[in-house]
């Protein structure tokens, strides 16, 4: 990764624009040719150091859900409860923390009232007991990463 | 209200927009509408705030954003929303919700996301901020991540695909 791909990375992350050609706006505000940019999106990509291109949608107004919620896993079970939490579709990410409540993840679903369901089938299979903390306002997600 | 064809369109999109020269029309020839139509859906998508962000997603851990710390604070009910429009002013709080608390045994109820390259840098950060936002006698913890399970976007169908990641960090 060079400087030209940092300044891509950056400049990415303030939005694709909705027009006929987005790469070449893009290209044009970064001063780089159109074919220039395509090529080294591609790469980027490819070496998984852009994870995707494309939508953050709005979970709830999409009629979905999502919450965070987690879990204190004694440490002998850690690997078995992770595998358990990963393998649930519902969970889009897991992170093992240093706390007592050490696994947190986001459950995602597509609607709203999957997310109670979700919570018991984890309990159930884990037999232990899940701490939900679903937002109850946003103040700012601005996730912005200077490459 | 949105009809069968943005649902079309919010499936597609969310594989990513293709990267060619004119991403759009090709979403038309997948859906048999115009490039034009395709435009002006996702604006409207865009306005009424379905689509948060179109954007791209970089992989936090591949540019070395390895400290990871989510921070809880104690904040009295009645100063939330005067301590988190202080705390949303540092460019490093990346992620600021309010969320319940459990009784005595979690009591924290505003949570930043703070990501930073290393654990050090990003205490600092966090003393700044619990100095500059008036929080020095708040209960607070940092939780860093250790590990990363798993990690996939957030998804519109439930049953996408799962991208199983483990990495240290």
């Amino acid at each position: 990764m060079d400087e030209v791909d940092k300044k891509i990375i950056n400049h990415l992350q303030n939005g694709i624009p909705v027009c006929e050609s987005p790469y070449q706006a893009i290209s044009e505000e970064l001063g780089l040719t159109e074919t220039v940019l395509i090529e080294r999106l591609k790469l980027l990509l490819e070496k998984g150091i852009l994870s995707r291109f494309g939508p953050l949608y709005h979970a709830e107004k999409m009629g979905g859900a999502l919450t965070l919620a987690a879990v204190k896993v004694p440490q002998e079970r850690f690997e078995q409860v992770a595998d358990i939490i990963n393998l649930m579709p519902e969970v889009a990410h897991n992170y093992a923390r240093n706390h007592e409540l050490n696994m947190w993840f986001v459950i995602a679903t597509d609607q709203s009232n999957k997310i109670t369901k979700v919570i018991q089938d984890i309990e159930q299979k884990t037999g232990l007991s899940v701490y939900n903390m679903p937002k109850i306002k946003e103040y700012f997600v601005g996730l912005k990463l200077e490459a | 209200m949105i009809d069968y064809i943005d649902r079309q369109l919010i499936t597609l999109l969310q594989k990513g927009l293709a990267i060619v020269s004119r991403p759009y029309a090709l979403l038309g020839k997948q859906l048999d509408i115009t490039e034009d139509e395709v435009i002006s859906r996702i604006s409207t998508l865009k306005q009424i705030g379905l689509i948060k962000r179109l954007g791209v997603i970089v992989n936090h851990r591949r540019l070395n954003y390895c400290a990871n710390a989510m921070v809880v604070f104690d904040v009295p009910d009645h100063l939330v929303e005067q301590i988190s429009g202080h705390v949303c002013q540092f460019d490093f709080v990346n992620l600021c919700y309010l969320r319940p608390r459990h009784g005595e045994e979690w009591s924290y109820n505003l949570y930043c996301m703070i990501h930073g390259k290393n654990r050090e840098k990003v205490l600092k950060q966090l003393a700044h901020l619990i100095h500059s936002c008036g929080l020095t006698s708040v209960n607070y913890e940092v939780l860093f991540s250790k590990k990363c399970f798993k990690q996939r976007s957030a998804f519109y169908n439930a049953n996408l695909e799962q991208e199983k990641v483990f990495s240290d960090g």
